[in-house]
């Protein structure tokens, strides 16, 4: 596959939210605004490309038996060193996003991808995997953030142009649900073209 | 196998080691900074460092910071519509509360979380005379003019800050 291609599955063929339906927690919890869901696809992103990269230097020195526990290992490592950065420097964001973060641990983006492709490529490879798939969960919970803050608050990246409250239930629980659904199946929709 | 596991559990501990060492004064410092911005927008200007200070009224613990010759900035936490709603209440020394801020809550978006930026529910309290003016809704026979939809959020905002005037009585009453 080229290099360029490695990029773009993440974004469609194999898009982790529209296509793979994969970490549909944070998926649904945190696209409350266009914001949020960017800053969370952006943490994943960041503990995606970093664990990609160290599974797969070490992957042909560790014993298959032991494979999952080291992986969870490095991520924790990762999550947590973003976690101690964020609360350092962004903490207004960490604020936001909480518990998600700490989360993203069992997020099955992330070991799905050290289990089904950083464990047998290269480094450089494994990195633009992390990327490409990093981008496609970021730009899908964007798109998912952008749907739900213009029905549900009537804004868009915290920019006020509906006056009123807008249609609550979108910045709640079925909100979140129904705007999946339904981008889920444009998405499908438009890819099979 | 048991070596290779412990090889990656050392190497990752060590790394944590480093970042925390790093990132632990910048950490505290945001929180220093958090708090201080919630004292400054619950109090009129002060210079001096606040100190955290605690006291025990009516069988809970209550956080406070004294502002020497400007009032007290009061941690009242309640329970709220979706789970416990903290809420920082600055009370001057003239015995007036001076304003409110919210520092943690769970309240539902878009209807109880308005307690953070409604400003005809907020407005009301700054300047609000808990000798003079009951802490309560107007549901329950109190002056509280509640946020719509969103009445036991309100409820638990007016208990919070009927909770911080308490400690501030006993507060003062030790002085």
């Amino acid at each position: 596959m080229s290099k360029f291609g490695l990029i773009t599955k993440g974004l469609l063929k194999e898009n982790p939210t529209f296509v793979l339906v994969l970490g549909m927690c944070p998926t649904l919890a945190t696209t409350t605004s266009a914001m949020n869901g960017l800053e969370m696809g952006l943490a994943t992103m960041f503990v995606l490309i970093l664990s990609n990269i160290v599974i797969s230097l070490i992957a042909p020195v560790v014993p298959d038996k032991v494979h999952i526990p080291v992986y969870i290992v490095v991520i924790a490592t990762f999550v947590t060193v973003l976690q101690l950065l964020m609360q350092a420097f962004v903490p207004q964001v960490y604020e936001t996003l909480g518990l998600f973060i700490p989360l993203i641990v069992v997020n099955c983006i992330v070991l799905g991808r050290a289990e089904a492709f950083a464990c047998k490529n290269s480094v450089g490879d494994s990195a633009l995997d992390g990327i490409g798939i990093g981008l496609g969960f970021t730009l899908s919970l964007t798109v998912i953030g952008i749907v739900r803050e213009i029905l549900g608050s009537g804004s868009l990246f915290g920019w006020k142009f509906i006056p009123g409250d807008g249609i609550l239930a979108f910045v709640m629980a079925p909100g979140a649900f129904l705007v999946l659904g339904y981008l889920m199946v444009l998405f499908n929709k438009l890819a099979k073209r | 196998m048991a070596l290779s596991l412990t090889l990656v559990c050392l190497v990752c501990s060590a790394v944590l080691g480093v970042v925390y060492a790093v990132t632990s004064d910048p950490i505290k410092a945001a929180e220093i900074a958090k708090t201080n911005a919630s004292i400054a927008r619950v109090l009129p200007e002060f210079d001096a460092q606040p100190v955290a200070e605690s006291i025990e009224v009516g069988g809970s613990v209550y956080n406070y910071y004294r502002v020497p010759e400007t009032g007290y900035a009061i941690i009242s936490t309640v329970s709220g519509f979706g789970g416990p709603l903290s809420v920082m209440v600055g009370i001057g020394d003239d015995g007036l509360v001076c304003n409110t801020v919210v520092l943690s809550h769970s309240e539902t978006p878009g209807l109880g979380a308005k307690c953070q930026t409604d400003e005809a529910f907020l407005g009301q309290f700054k300047g609000w005379d808990p000798a003079a003016k009951k802490l309560a809704v107007t549901k329950d026979g109190g002056d509280v003019d509640a946020i719509t939809a969103s009445t036991i959020t309100s409820r638990a905002y007016s208990a919070a800050i009927a909770n911080a005037y308490n400690v501030y009585l006993k507060l003062r009453g030790n002085e």
